[in-house]
C-alpha cells in the first residue's frame, strides 16, 4: 500500500529513506482486517448498532479534518461547520432540484465545498492566530444566514428529504434483497457503508498527504514559518490546498450526515456546538498533531455520550471539565501522551535515513 | 555581472533607518563578510536580501534578475539560502527530515532524488550521527551546523551566514571555520555576518563594514580592519 523504500538507483549509493516500522506492517494487517470486518458487519448487526456506528464514523473523519487543518497546518478554524452545512445543503439542493442520485450528489458536494472554499479562504487568510478563529466562525455565520433565506430549500425552518429520494439512494434495491429488509433499514445500511469509506478515506487521505512532499511542507511550517519559506516552502500555497482538500472532506460528511437525518435547517447544518466544538474537544482530548489521536477520541466521546448523554447539561459540564484537565495535564492528548512514553506509532511518517556502512566519510576517517 | 548587485537599499523602522542607500556586490565565489555593531543593520540587510522584509527602495538583483520584489520562497528557489543568527530548526522533525524539507521544496526534487544529496550535506557538516535525532534535541554546536545543512541543501548560489559562530567556544568555533572553508572550495558564494572578527578574517575576502544603517568602509579585510574609523567603532569589542 505504501511506497516505504526509495527506488533502487538510490540504494546503490549509500543512502535510503526507510518509513515503515514492525509496528506499522501489524498495523496495515489489522487495519485492512477490522475495515473488512466493519463492511461485512451489516450482515449480522442489528439496525441500532449500524445507527451507532454511522455517527462514530462520521465524527472520526470530521475529526481527522480539523486535525489536518489546526494540528498540522496550524489554521485552527471554528468555523467548519460552514463546510458540512454547505455539504448538506447541496445534497438537498442537488437531489431535490437537479433530481441527481444521493450518492453521487455526497461526491459532487465535495467538489463545490472545495470550490466555495477558495474565495472562503482568501477572505478568511488575510487573517492570523485568534483573528483567523474568530473569522472562520464569522464566515460560517453568513453561510447560515445565506441559506437560510432560500425559500425552495425551506428558508429559516428547513426541509426534509422525502422517501421519493432516499428510498431510490443507488444500490438500495440490491441491499433489500441481498440482506432481506425493508426500505429505512437498507437505507441505513447504504449510508453505512459511504460512512465507512469517508471515514476510512480521510484517514487514508490524511495519511499520504503527511508522507508526501505536502506533508515535509507542514511538519516545516508547524515548527517555523519563517525557515519553512526560506527553504522554499510556499506556505500560503501549502496552506490554501490543505484548507481546500479539508473543505472538499467536511463537505462529504456533511452531505452523507443529512442524507441520514434526511431533514435540515440553518441551525443545525451550521451548528457551532455539534460540528465544530465537539470536534474540537474530541481531537484535545485524543491528541492533536496525530492520526492516532483523533480516533482515540472519536471512542473516548462516544462512550461518554453513550453512557452520559441521559445526564443532559452535566454531560457537557463533564465534558468540557474533560478537554480541560487533558489541556492541562497532558496537553498532547492522550494519544500523545502515549506516544510520548513509549514512542509508538500506528501511521509512521517520520523518514529515517538508512546509511550503508562505508559510505560514510566521517566513519572512514574513525576507522 | 555580479552574482548579487545591491543598488540603493532602503529601509526605514518609524525613524530608524535600518538600510541606508546601500550599495553592495558580490561575485561568483567570493565570501564577503560584514561587520558592525549591534543594531547596525546586519540582519535587517540579511532580511531584506532573503526576502523576510522587504525595502523601502533600491533594488536588489541575483545573477541580473531583480528579485527585490520577490517571495522568501521564491527567492529560496532562485537561488539565495541563509541561515538563522537564532538557530530555527525544525525542532518536531529529525535532522534528517529537516534538510529533506529544503531539498524537496527548494529544488523541487522528489523524496528520492534528495537522499543522496542530504546524506552527503549531513556527512560533511559531521551531523550524520543525528541524522534520525529530533532537531529539537540539539546541541548550539550542532543546531548552528544544521542551519548551514539544511541551507546547503537547497543547493544555494548564495549562501548568508548570520553570526553562525556566535556563542560557540574557542574549539567549537575553529571546527565550524574549516567546514566553512570547506564549503568555499566547491565554489560557493558567501555572505557572512559575524561579531568574532578572528573566525571571519579567517575566511572572507572582502570586509564590509555597517553602521547605523550605513556603508562605512569596504574592501580588503587587513586594510579596512586598520581604517581610523572602523577602528573607532571595534575598540573595547575586539582586541
Amino acid at each position: 500500500m505504501i511506497k516505504a523504500v526509495s527506488p533502487p538507483a538510490a540504494k546503490t549509493s549509500g543512502y535510503r529513506i526507510e518509513t515503515r516500522t514492525r509496528a506499522s506492517h501489524a498495523v496495515t494487517a489489522v487495519a485492512s482486517a477490522l475495515v473488512i470486518f466493519l463492511a461485512a458487519l451489516p450482515s449480522f448487526a442489528g439496525r441500532g448498532i449500524i445507527e451507532e456506528l454511522i455517527f462514530v464514523f462520521y465524527m472520526a473523519a470530521l475529526a481527522q479534518c480539523w486535525n489536518l487543518l489546526a494540528g498540522y497546518a496550524g489554521l485552527v478554524s471554528v468555523g467548519q461547520q460552514a463546510f458540512v452545512g454547505l455539504g448538506g445543503y447541496l445534497l438537498f439542493a442537488l437531489t431535490i432540484m437537479a433530481g441527481i442520485d444521493p450518492l453521487a450528489a455526497i461526491v459532487l458536494s465535495g467538489v463545490l465545498a472545495a470550490i466555495f472554499a477558495v474565495p472562503t479562504a482568501l477572505v478568511v487568510f488575510r487573517l492570523r492566530g485568534a483573528y483567523f478563529a474568530i473569522g472562520t466562525w464569522v464566515v460560517a455565520e453568513v453561510y447560515r444566514l445565506v441559506f437560510a433565506q432560500f425559500r425552495q430549500l425551506g428558508g429559516g425552518t428547513g426541509t426534509s428529504l422525502g422517501p421519493d429520494i432516499t428510498n431510490t439512494v443507488f444500490g438500495i434495491d440490491w441491499v433489500k434483497s441481498m440482506f432481506d429488509v425493508r426500505a429505512p433499514a437498507a437505507r441505513d445500511i447504504i449510508s453505512y457503508w459511504a460512512a465507512l469509506a469517508l471515514a476510512v478515506g480521510t484517514i487514508s487521505l490524511v495519511y499520504f498527504i503527511l508522507r508526501s512532499r505536502l506533508g515535509l511542507a507542514l511538519g516545516a511550517i508547524r515548527d517555523s514559518e519563517d525557515a519553512a519559506e526560506s527553504v522554499g516552502v510556499d506556505n500560503w500555497r501549502v496552506k490554501l490546498t490543505i484548507y481546500v482538500i479539508v473543505a472538499a472532506a467536511t463537505g462529504m460528511i456533511g452531505a452523507l450526515i443529512y442524507l441520514q437525518t434526511a431533514r435540515i435547517s440553518p441551525d443545525a447544518a451550521f451548528s457551532v456546538l455539534d460540528w465544530t466544538a465537539y470536534v474540537i474537544v474530541i481531537v484535545v482530548i485524543g491528541g492533536i498533531g496525530t492520526i492516532e489521536g483523533p480516533l482515540l477520541g472519536t471512542i473516548i466521546f462516544y462512550l461518554l455520550q453513550h453512557y452520559l448523554a441521559s445526564f443532559g447539561a452535566w454531560y457537557l459540564i463533564l465534558l468540557g471539565a474533560l478537554a480541560i484537565a487533558v489541556m492541562l495535564y497532558a496537553p498532547k492528548g492522550l494519544w500523545g501522551s502515549v506516544v510520548g512514553r513509549y514512542g509508538l506509532t500506528l501511521f509512521p511518517t517520520r523518514r529515517r535515513l538508512v546509511v550503508q556502512k562505508g559510505a560514510l566519510r566521517s566513519y572512514r576517517q574513525e576507522a | 555581472m555580479s552574482l548579487l548587485e545591491i543598488h540603493r537599499l532602503r529601509k526605514c523602522f518609524g525613524s530608524v533607518v535600518a538600510a541606508d542607500d546601500i550599495e553592495c556586490a558580490v561575485e561568483r565565489g567570493e565570501a564577503l563578510g560584514i561587520i558592525g555593531p549591534n543594531g547596525a543593520g546586519k540582519t535587517t540587510l540579511f532580511n531584506l536580501i532573503a526576502g523576510g522584509l522587504f525595502p523601502d527602495a533600491g533594488t536588489i538583483r541575483l545573477d541580473g534578475r531583480d528579485i527585490t520584489a520577490a517571495r522568501p520562497h521564491q527567492r529560496c528557489i532562485a537561488g539565495v539560502a541563509r541561515s538563522y543568527q537564532i538557530p530555527r530548526p525544525f525542532d518536531g522533525l529529525t535532522v534528517f527530515e529537516n534538510l529533506l524539507v529544503a531539498a524537496v521544496h527548494g529544488q523541487h526534487k522528489t523524496e528520492a532524488d534528495a537522499v543522496q544529496l542530504c546524506g552527503g550535506i549531513l556527512d560533511r557538516l559531521g551531523l550524520m550521527r543525528r541524522a534520525n535525532t529530533l532537531a529539537g534535541s540539539l546541541t548550539l554546536l550542532e543546531r548552528k551546523r544544521l542551519e548551514m545543512a539544511r541551507a546547503l541543501a537547497t543547493a544555494p548560489r548564495l549562501l548568508l551566514l548570520d553570526e553562525i559562530a556566535g556563542g560557540l567556544t574557542e574549539s567549537e568555533c575553529d571546527e565550524l571555520v574549516g567546514t566553512i572553508k570547506e564549503l568555499r572550495s566547491t565554489g560557493i558564494t558567501i555572505v557572512w555576518i559575524e561579531h568574532v572578527v578572528h573566525a571571519l578574517l579567517a575566511v572572507v575576502d572582502r570586509l564590509m563594514v555597517l553602521n547605523f544603517g550605513k556603508k562605512i568602509a569596504e574592501g580588503d579585510p587587513t586594510t579596512v580592519m586598520s581604517a581610523p574609523d572602523v577602528r573607532q567603532i571595534y575598540i573595547g569589542i575586539e582586541a
